[in-house]
C-alpha cells in the first residue's frame, strides 16, 4: 500500500495497549494491542463477532477494559470531545420532526445544557459540513424520510462537525447497496485527507476498503494483528491469530480469507457465502 | 370561569412542552401511567386530609422513578404496566375508605377545570415554570440521547440519566395538570397536540412551538365547547386533540402525495 512509516513512529492520535475485556465469564478480547497515527485510515477488520463493536466501546469509554489501557491523543481517560463516532445500528422515526441539517447541528455541541440559539455562524458550519458530505440537496429533509446511504452521511457530518482528531465508524458498509458502499468509501477517503484526521472503520467485508486503507487491524478469537494491509493479510500472520490454519487468497484483485480448512470452508472478507467452486472459478 | 381559562391554559403549555418529547421518544404509555397511578395519590391526600397536589406529587415522582430504574435492564412496557395497576389498586384502597366515594373519583379522573380555585393557580404556575426550565435546560442534551442513545452516551450524555430527569418532569407535570384535566385527560392532551405538530411541520422548535398551541387550542375550544353545552370538558378535551391528529396526519399526507405510504416504505427501508 502507502509507503507510510509505521504509526507509532508519528503523532499517535489512539494507543490501544493490553486490552482485556471479559463480558461475563466470556473473554471478548485479549491482549489487544495498536496505535493509530495522525491522519491514518485505519480498517477494524474481522468476522461477525470477534469483538469490533467491543473494541470500539473500548475506546469511547463506554466499555472500561479488564485491563490494559487507552491513550487518545497521549492521555489516558475520557477525551470524547476529540472522537467522532458513527454508531452501527441507527433507527430514525419517518415521522420525526427533524431535518439533517438539525441532526448535524446537534453534532457541535449537544452535551451542553441549555438551548442552541440560531446563529449565522452555527449555520454556515453545518452548511459546510453537509456540503463535505455532498448532503446539501438533502438538508431540509426529514432524517427518518433519506435513504440508509444518505442517512449515513448525515451522521458522518454530525460525527465531523465538532472537529474531532478520530473518527470511529461502526460498520458504516454493512446494509448499504455496492453503490452507496464505493460512494461512503470514497467521500470517507476525501475526508480524510481535506479534514487532517484519523479514521478508524469496523467492517466484516474487507474488500471494498482495500484501496484506500493506509493501514489494518485484523481481530480474530478476541485477538488482534495490526500493522500495514500487505503485512497483516497473510496466511501466516492470520494462522497465528486464528490459531488455525487460514488461507489468503487473491482473485481477482479482491482478498478472500479462508479459515476452518477442516471443516466446512469459512470465507472472510467476502460478502455472503461462496462454495470451493465458486472460490476456483 | 376566569380561573378556569388561566389555568387550562398552563397546563396546555406544559402540556405541549412536555408531549413533545414524550411522543420523540416514544413514551406515550409512561405518559398515560404515571398521571393514572398518581391518582392514588391523590386518594390517598384526601383521605389523610393532605393537600391532592402533595399526594399526586409523591406518586407521579416514585410511580416515574420506579419505572426508570426497573425499566433500565429488560421491558419497559412491563414495567409501566406493572407500576400502573401497582398505583391503580392502591388509589382503588384508598378510595374505598373515603366517604365521598363518587364526586372524589369522578373529578380525580375526569378533573374539574370549571372549579378550579385561585388558589391552585399559584402552585400550578410554579409547577409549570419548573417543567419549561427543565426542559429548556435538558433541551440539547435530551434530544441527541432520544435521537441517537449511542452517540450520547459517547459524547458523556447518560442516557439512562436523561430517562430519569425526563420521566422526573412527566411526574411534575403530572402532578400540576392531573386536578385540573384529571388523570385520564392529561394524556390526550401530553400526545395528541405534539403527535398532530410533528406531521404538519419538519423543524424541532417549530414543532415544539406548534404543539403548544394546537394544546391551547384543544383547551380553549374544550372548556368554551363544555360551557356552551353542559357536557363534560374532558369529553371535548379527547375528541378534539384526536381530532387534531387526525386533521394533522390528513395534511400531512394530502401534502406530500401519499405521504402515508412514503412514510411506510421508509420506515420499512431503514
Amino acid at each position: 500500500m502507502t509507503g507510510a512509516p509505521a504509526a507509532d513512529e508519528r503523532e499517535a492520535v489512539l494507543e490501544v495497549q493490553g486490552v482485556d475485556v471479559h463480558l461475563g465469564n466470556r473473554q471478548v478480547l485479549s491482549d489487544v494491542s495498536f496505535t493509530v497515527g495522525a491522519n491514518d485510515f485505519t480498517g477494524l477488520i474481522g468476522a461477525n463477532g470477534a469483538g469490533k463493536t467491543t473494541l470500539m466501546r473500548v475506546i469511547l469509554g463506554l466499555q472500561p477494559p479488564s485491563s490494559g489501557r487507552v491513550r487518545i491523543s497521549g492521555r489516558e481517560g475520557r477525551h470524547r470531545s476529540t472522537i467522532g463516532y458513527v454508531p452501527q445500528k441507527f433507527v430514525f422515526d419517518p415521522d420525526m420532526p427533524l431535518r439533517a441539517r438539525d441532526l448535524v447541528a446537534l453534532g457541535i455541541d449537544a452535551q451542553r445544557w441549555g438551548i442552541a440559539l440560531p446563529s449565522r455562524s452555527r449555520r454556515e458550519r453545518v452548511e459546510a459540513m453537509l456540503a463535505a458530505v455532498n448532503g446539501l440537496q438533502f438538508a431540509d429533509t426529514r432524517i427518518g424520510r433519506l435513504s440508509g446511504g444518505e442517512q449515513q452521511r448525515v451522521l458522518i457530518a454530525h460525527a465531523l462537525i465538532s472537529e474531532p482528531t478520530l473518527l470511529l465508524l461502526d460498520e458504516p458498509l454493512a446494509n448499504l447497496d455496492p453503490a452507496s458502499t464505493q460512494e461512503v468509501v470514497s467521500l470517507l477517503a476525501k475526508i480524510a485527507a481535506e479534514q487532517n484526521i484519523a479514521v478508524l472503520i469496523s467492517a466484516h467485508e474487507m474488500n471494498p476498503l482495500l484501496p484506500v486503507l493506509d493501514r489494518i487491524i485484523y481481530v480474530a478469537a478476541g485477538r488482534a494483528a495490526s500493522g500495514r494491509t500487505d503485512e497483516v493479510v497473510r496466511a501466516d500472520v492470520l494462522s497465528k491469530l486464528y490459531g488455525d490454519h487460514v488461507d489468503v487468497l487473491h482473485v481477482h484483485g479482491r482478498v478472500l480469507v479462508v479459515t476452518g480448512a477442516g471443516e466446512g470452508l469459512d470465507l472472510h472478507g467476502h460478502e455472503g457465502a461462496i462454495t470451493d467452486g465458486e472460490v476456483l472459478r | 370561569m376566569v380561573n378556569a381559562w388561566e389555568v387550562a391554559s398552563i397546563v396546555a403549555v406544559v402540556a405541549g412542552v412536555v408531549g413533545f418529547f414524550t411522543v420523540l421518544r416514544g413514551s406515550a404509555f409512561v405518559a398515560h401511567a404515571v398521571p393514572n397511578g398518581s391518582f392514588a395519590g391523590a386518594a390517598g391526600a384526601s383521605l389523610l386530609g393532605i393537600s391532592t397536589l402533595f399526594g399526586l406529587g409523591v406518586f407521579s415522582l416514585v410511580g416515574a422513578l420506579s419505572i426508570g430504574v426497573m425499566g433500565r435492564r429488560g421491558r419497559r412496557d412491563a414495567v409501566t404496566a406493572l407500576a400502573l395497576v401497582t398505583m391503580l389498586g392502591l388509589g382503588g384502597l384508598f378510595l374505598s375508605f373515603t366517604t365521598q366515594y363518587a364526586a372524589e373519583t369522578y373529578s380525580l379522573l375526569f378533573g374539574e377545570v370549571l372549579g378550579v380555585s385561585t388558589n391552585e393557580l399559584i402552585p400550578t404556575a410554579a409547577l409549570a415554570a419548573l417543567c419549561v426550565v427543565a426542559v429548556a435546560v435538558l433541551y440539547r442534551r435530551m434530544m441527541l440521547s432520544s435521537v441517537l442513545t449511542e452517540v450520547g452516551e459517547a459524547r458523556g450524555i447518560s442516557a439512562f440519566g436523561v430517562e430519569l430527569l425526563f420521566l422526573a418532569v412527566v411526574a411534575l407535570a403530572s402532578t400540576m395538570t392531573v386536578p385540573v384535566v384529571g388523570t385520564l385527560l392529561i394524556f390526550s392532551l401530553m400526545i395528541g397536540p405534539p403527535a398532530a405538530a410533528r406531521s404538519l411541520v419538519s423543524r424541532p422548535a417549530q414543532a415544539m412551538w406548534l404543539s403548544v398551541a394546537l394544546a391551547l387550542l384543544t383547551v380553549w375550544t374544550a372548556i368554551a365547547a363544555s360551557y356552551a353545552t353542559n357536557y363534560p370538558v374532558g369529553f371535548f378535551v379527547g375528541t378534539v386533540s384526536a381530532a387534531l391528529y387526525a386533521v394533522g396526519r390528513g395534511f400531512a399526507g394530502w401534502r406530500s402525495g401519499g405521504g402515508l405510504v412514503s412514510a411506510t416504505t421508509a420506515a420499512a427501508g431503514a
